[in-house]
């Protein structure tokens, strides 16, 4: 790891003016993908801004069906949350699915939708959610946030606040690892609001990162049934190929991801 | 037996250490006036180094020494070599390229060392050795193996022309050519090994500490062997005499062959110890390991075995294509031969076999061995042709090979071996048993209705360790010896250290070789300590890898001890004035038989070294030592079980059922041995289905982390069956066969013959990996349609 | 350098480091807490693993100045003088061979079980395989390790 400067914040003001004060400033959340990104040699940020000092930014509030959840909470706190069970069981499965324990412990959801990893879950549970992603300058919808690999709508100075949406009448998530690194090889969440509308999102297979899938939705929406996704045509255009496996398994995955996620929801 | 003596589930006295934080690894050692050491690597597979610039480096802060491969060259240090000698079968010698421990003409692989740094801190190294400029001219890549065969393949060392190391053959040709023309029945097979990275948990660290005022050296170091280490350190790299060269090997966390060798590391800082007079510390990462430690198998193998009308082999031909990568590793000639060609004949009675292997230069990380060696490539080929033979002529696999078993002892293969014992149908019949064989159409009907695919596979596996002895292996080319030595020293006080040749990281020996102790001399094994790993304690030894060291090891301090033995009776005949006949050793005594006389046994060993009543001529003292040179290899052999379940929708298989049925010969702690064979499964589960080395066209490493090379968790795997089913070898004082590689050998061919069962497509490499098992579900589905 | 302190196997620790060090890097160098391993460089071996209050956490992937004032159990911490049950379930099933992943591992056992008892959820075989995710061994096949944690689990159950 390079050299940096540390820097404690107190509060996001605070770490907003430490990062402005900065040459390349870095928030730092829960850490587990930027410290090995760092440790590589791959990212030299000159500061680090520690966010875990500030007092409010982690909590999960449920009211209702409303859901907000703090940007500091972490993976495990939210997949042991019992309230949020209740109403959204399906994105605490998703965050106990993240990683692995001791990652769990650190990671936090606002650190990972910032970093918007192309194989991250946290980035389809949100997106099929409609989520409201606030931050200490704006709201910006889901659908806005995510503009491609590993980018956000965030600009400079914006820290992520809190991540809040309505629980849908039914959501799951199913998610394919990657043998080796645990991320999604394909991980696919699907939501059903209370009005009937569909939102299917599509994590680690696009290659401009996490998507919604418009044939699955409608299928989905005309009918809410495995068996419905199952006749749904799933193309392989614009979907990742690595080491790992090509378009067209991940485009089998998603099928059969968005199929496992519907009967779990 | 008694409590603690053979064949006792003794719980392991090395364990507390571990278990609490207090073991001693290399990189938990730190030295006076440590420095440490990061190194230049090539980021390129193949370029001509054309300039170093390391004027920035030299000015940082905390910068003591950047050095590069002239000056290593300039001081004498010598080239890596490898110790086994192959030759082609028209005798010309194998063609070895040169290997500097800092390249310093050309770089042949990404990662291979160009510059050394060394820094008050490891991260003023790592600075310093980014700011060090290397000017590369890049040249033309060449990664797989047949590739490099084929002409205007890339050059990589130019005494190897067409990258071809030695073209070898074992076994006559044209008899097994007769015999395959004359065959009722061939079946033809391409099989691919696919390449592999050890990755011990400890990563590779090193460190040199040069004495000034004694002219001396001490290397501690995470090596299997560190004899080895220090006999090839001074005799070929003269980068210190042998007796001014200490070399310790703490701790070590797991090797599995990949701790072997000695590698560039080592002797970079030996020399950079000498050069700064400091003591210097280098400790691989995990990336680092990915692109340094030698990588394992890498075969290409065309193969044909024909059978008679009676289902009986007739003929076995085998032409394969083995991968060494850009330079001989220490052992590397030996694996795709010796260790390998000789196996061929399996569990089965093959009257001809020939084998012709070319082994090749390509621009990877050099390939050596790794647990099994060659075995592994011998059964998955042996194992997966018998069992596609069995489906093409419609035999019972499991049928088919019984038909075929060597069914009497000594049988002479037709490729060296000489098996001395076992009862293959024994361990065939005790695996199917266990794993209820014949219930297995029920089984797959029921899970059918889950949709499921259910499939199950077998392998026969044998395996030869304990290579020896060292006149057959000299004249097969070897470079050293492969005997072992220890030595027994029993304390006036009456308690014995062992010191062996063999060496522990993570084997038991602490307690394996003390239960061999406590039972012949009747003594708790608290009073037994093993010494091993140190070069200035140890006098000589070969160490621990190809699962020597219970067959080759404890047979040395077997013959050891009985030398203690024959010593500790006439003191005890002298002392008690009985005849030697009379004594028994039993309970902490050396007892005259039917009666109350008797001397304790630390009287016999005060009385050793007070020396005041000797018998006449009696030397003082009470210490034997004992070099054993065994009379052949061991043969542990077995059947191995694997049934699976395939998800059609994914291709995700999952392990439903393991079942190995293992002839160790005699076992001195069946946890620990049972212990072995879970590892080695697991292993060979990460070969069959996880593991894979992948480099893409241009030599860059893309498997270069756990983000992307599948190491095997705990959810991959399940839990084992373990059975045991033995004959004694006949060629060591106690029976041993050696178990260390016998999981990794015998699972891979199990469980790719269960998966191709589930899918009913045989045409399946390893890794089976989700992706590629519904690929070749969809391509049998595609036939069937097609049909 | 910035100033950190923390309370190590319940000792109050002072010092200045690097800004970048890690919180690994603290144990083993500057404390000389070496039972805390480190196998890889992607946060996925966990032969790291300590607790920071109370919770398993990778002490590879985390600053010690984010453990500012936290309590940090390291293997050499978690029992006083005689063995922790999970530390006693490891060697009595041959939970280990080498050595090397084993602080980790034990460290995530003790973790995992607390969790479990305290949510009151059993720990099948399956989730412990499951929970495993984070630790890499290359020795056992984790066939002893299973075995080790489900006896360490009824050890710590009987208290």
């Amino acid at each position: 790891m390079y050299d940096l400067k540390y820097h404690r914040a107190t509060s996001v003001d605070d770490a907003v003016a430490k990062r402005a004060a900065a040459s390349d400033g870095q928030f730092l959340a829960g850490g587990q993908t930027l410290l090995p990104t760092m440790k590589h040699r791959l990212a030299a940020p000159s500061d680090l801004i520690d966010l875990r000092g500030i007092g409010g930014l982690a909590g999960i509030e449920v009211s209702g069906r409303n859901v907000t959840i703090g940007a500091m909470t972490t993976h495990a706190a939210v997949a042991g949350s019992a309230e949020l069970a209740k109403v959204c069981p399906a994105l605490a499965a998703l965050a106990g699915g993240i990683g692995d324990p001791a990652v769990r412990h650190q990671g936090t959801i606002g650190g990972s939708i910032a970093n918007n990893d192309p194989a991250a879950d946290y980035p389809a549970g949100l997106l099929a959610l409609a989520a409201t992603i606030s931050t200490n300058k704006r709201k910006i919808a889901a659908d806005d946030f995510f503009t491609g690999l590993f980018s956000t709508a965030l600009e400079e100075g914006e820290i992520i606040v809190s991540v809040s949406f309505e629980a849908p009448a039914q959501c799951g998530y199913a998610k394919f690892p990657n043998p080796a690194s645990r991320y999604a090889m394909t991980g696919v969440f699907v939501a059903k609001g209370g009005g009937g509308a569909v939102r299917v999102a599509v994590t680690g297979a696009g290659g401009d990162g996490v998507f919604r899938h418009d044939g699955l939705e409608k299928a989905l929406a005309a009918e809410w049934s495995a068996s419905a996704a199952d006749g749904v045509a799933i193309s392989s255009d614009g979907l990742m190929s690595d080491i790992h496996c090509d378009a067209a398994y991940r485009a089998n995955l998603i099928k059969a991801m968005a199929k496992r996620a519907v009967s779990a929801a | 037996m008694t409590e603690q003596g053979i064949g006792a589930r003794v719980l392991r006295k090395e364990d507390k250490r571990f278990i609490t934080g207090k073991g001693r690894y290399t990189d938990d050692i730190r030295n006076e006036r440590q420095a440490y050491a990061a190194f230049v690597r090539s980021p390129h597979a193949h370029a001509r180094v054309k300039g170093i610039d390391s004027a920035e480096a030299e000015k940082m802060d905390g910068v003591i020494a950047v050095l590069n491969g002239k000056q290593l060259t300039g001081d004498g240090i010598g080239n890596l070599i490898c110790g086994w000698g192959v030759s082609s079968k028209d005798g010309s010698p194998m063609n070895m390229g040169a290997w500097s421990a800092l390249a310093t003409d050309k770089v042949r692989y990404v990662g291979d060392a160009v510059v050394l740094v060394v820094a008050e801190t490891q991260a003023a190294a790592r600075a310093a050795a980014e700011a060090v400029i290397v000017d590369y001219e890049e040249l033309p890549a060449v990664v797989h193996a047949v590739d490099a065969l084929k002409k205007g393949a890339p050059q990589v060392h130019d005494n190897a022309p067409g990258n071809l190391i030695f073209d070898w053959g074992l076994g006559d040709e044209a008899a097994a050519d007769k015999a395959l023309k004359g065959a009722a029945h061939v079946t033809e097979m391409e099989i691919v090994n696919n390449r592999l990275s050890p990755n011990p948990m400890e990563p590779r660290s090193a460190i040199a500490t040069y004495d000034e005022a004694e002219d001396h050296y001490t290397l501690h170091t995470t090596s299997q062997n560190p004899h080895v280490a220090r006999l090839v350190l001074s005799a070929f790299y003269q980068v210190a005499p042998e007796h001014k060269l200490r070399v310790i090997a703490p701790d070590v966390g797991g090797g599995f062959g990949s701790k072997i060798y000695i590698y560039p590391e080592e002797i970079a800082c030996l020399w950079a110890s000498m050069k700064t007079r400091r003591s210097v510390k280098w400790t691989s990462s995990r990336s680092e390991a990915f692109m340094t430690d030698a990588h394992g198998r890498d075969h290409v193998t065309t193969a044909r075995i024909g059978f008679d009308a009676n289902n009986r082999i007739v003929g076995f031909k085998i032409d394969t294509v083995a991968n060494l990568g850009a330079y001989m590793s220490l052992f590397s000639s030996a694996v795709p031969t010796y260790l390998y060609a000789t196996l061929l004949s399996g569990q089965y009675d093959i009257a001809n076999i020939y084998c012709n292997v070319r082994t090749v230069y390509t621009n990877t990380v050099p390939v050596d061995a790794y647990r099994g060696a060659g075995r592994p490539e011998a059964c998955f080929l042996v194992e997966r042709i018998m069992e596609t033979a069995a489906r093409e002529m419609g035999v019972d696999p499991a049928e088919l090979r019984r038909a075929n078993f060597v069914k009497s002892f000594p049988h002479q293969t037709p490729v060296i071996m000489a098996y001395d014992a076992g009862d293959f149908a024994g361990n065939l019949d005790q695996a199917l048993e266990a794993a209820d064989y014949k219930g297995f159409p029920a089984r797959r009907a029921e899970a059918a209705k889950r949709g499921k695919l259910r499939g199950i596979g077998l392998a026969s596996y044998i395996e030869a360790c304990g290579i020896a002895p060292s006149a057959a292996v000299g004249s097969l080319g070897a470079g050293v010896g492969l005997w072992e030595s220890a030595e027994v020293r029993v304390n006036p006080v009456g308690t014995i250290e062992v010191l062996t040749g063999s060496h522990s990281h993570g084997q038991g020996h602490e307690t394996t070789f003390a239960q061999v102790v406590a039972d012949r001399f009747d003594l708790p094994i608290e009073n037994i300590q093993i010494v091993h790993g140190d070069t200035d304690k140890v006098q000589f030894g070969m160490g621990t890898y190809g699962s020597r060291s219970g067959p080759v090891g404890l047979s040395a301090i077997v013959k050891a001890l009985d030398k203690v033995e024959a010593k500790v009776r006439k003191i005890a005949a002298h002392v008690l004035e009985v005849s030697e006949d009379d004594l028994v050793i039993e309970n902490g005594q050396v007892k005259v038989a039917g009666t109350d006389r008797a001397m304790a046994w630390h009287e016999v060993g005060l009385a050793a070294y007070t020396a005041h009543n000797l018998p006449a001529g009696m030397e003082p003292g009470l210490k034997e030592g004992a070099f054993y040179d065994p009379t052949n290899f061991t043969f542990p052999a077995g059947t191995y079980v694997c049934e699976v379940e395939v998800d059609p929708e994914t291709g995700t298989t999952e392990i439903v059922q393991f079942v190995a049925s293992d002839d160790f010969g005699t076992i001195i702690n069946p946890m620990i041995v049972e212990g072995q064979v879970h590892g080695g499964i697991a292993q060979g589960v990460g070969q069959a289905m996880l593991e894979n080395v992948v480099y893409d066209a241009d030599g860059q490493l893309l498997s270069a982390s756990y983000m992307d090379y599948a190491m095997p968790r705990a959810d991959d795997l399940p839990s084992f069956a373990i059975h045991h089913h033995s004959t004694k070898s006949p060629s060591n004082p106690l029976g041993l066969k050696g178990c260390g590689e016998a999981g990794a050998i015998g699972s891979p061919p199990a469980i790719i013959n269960a998966i191709t069962d589930a899918i009913g497509n045989n045409d399946l490499d390893m890794p089976a990996t989700p992706p590629r098992v519904w690929a070749a579900l969809n391509a049998a589905s595609a036939k069937i349609a097609a049909e | 350098m910035t100033e950190i302190s923390m309370t190590v196997n319940g000792k109050r620790t002072r010092a200045a480091v690097p800004d970048n060090t890690l919180l690994v890097e603290f144990l083993r160098e500057h404390l000389r807490l070496t039972g805390t391993h480190v196998g890889c460089d992607t946060s996925q071996c966990g032969a790291c693993v300590v607790h920071v209050d109370g919770r398993a956490m990778k002490s590879c992937t985390m600053l010690a100045a984010s453990a500012e004032g936290a309590e940090v159990t390291t293997i050499e911490g978690l029992s006083n003088g005689e063995l922790h049950p999970m530390q006693a379930a490891f060697k009595e099933n041959h939970g280990l061979q080498c050595g090397f992943c084993t602080p980790g591992m034990i460290m995530s056992a003790a973790d995992m079980v607390a969790r479990y008892q305290a949510a009151g959820r059993e720990l099948t075989e399956k989730a412990i395989r499951h929970e495993l995710e984070g630790n890499i061994c290359r020795c056992t096949g984790y066939h002893n390790i299973v075995r080790a944690i489900q006896d360490g689990a009824a050890k710590m159950a009987a208290g």
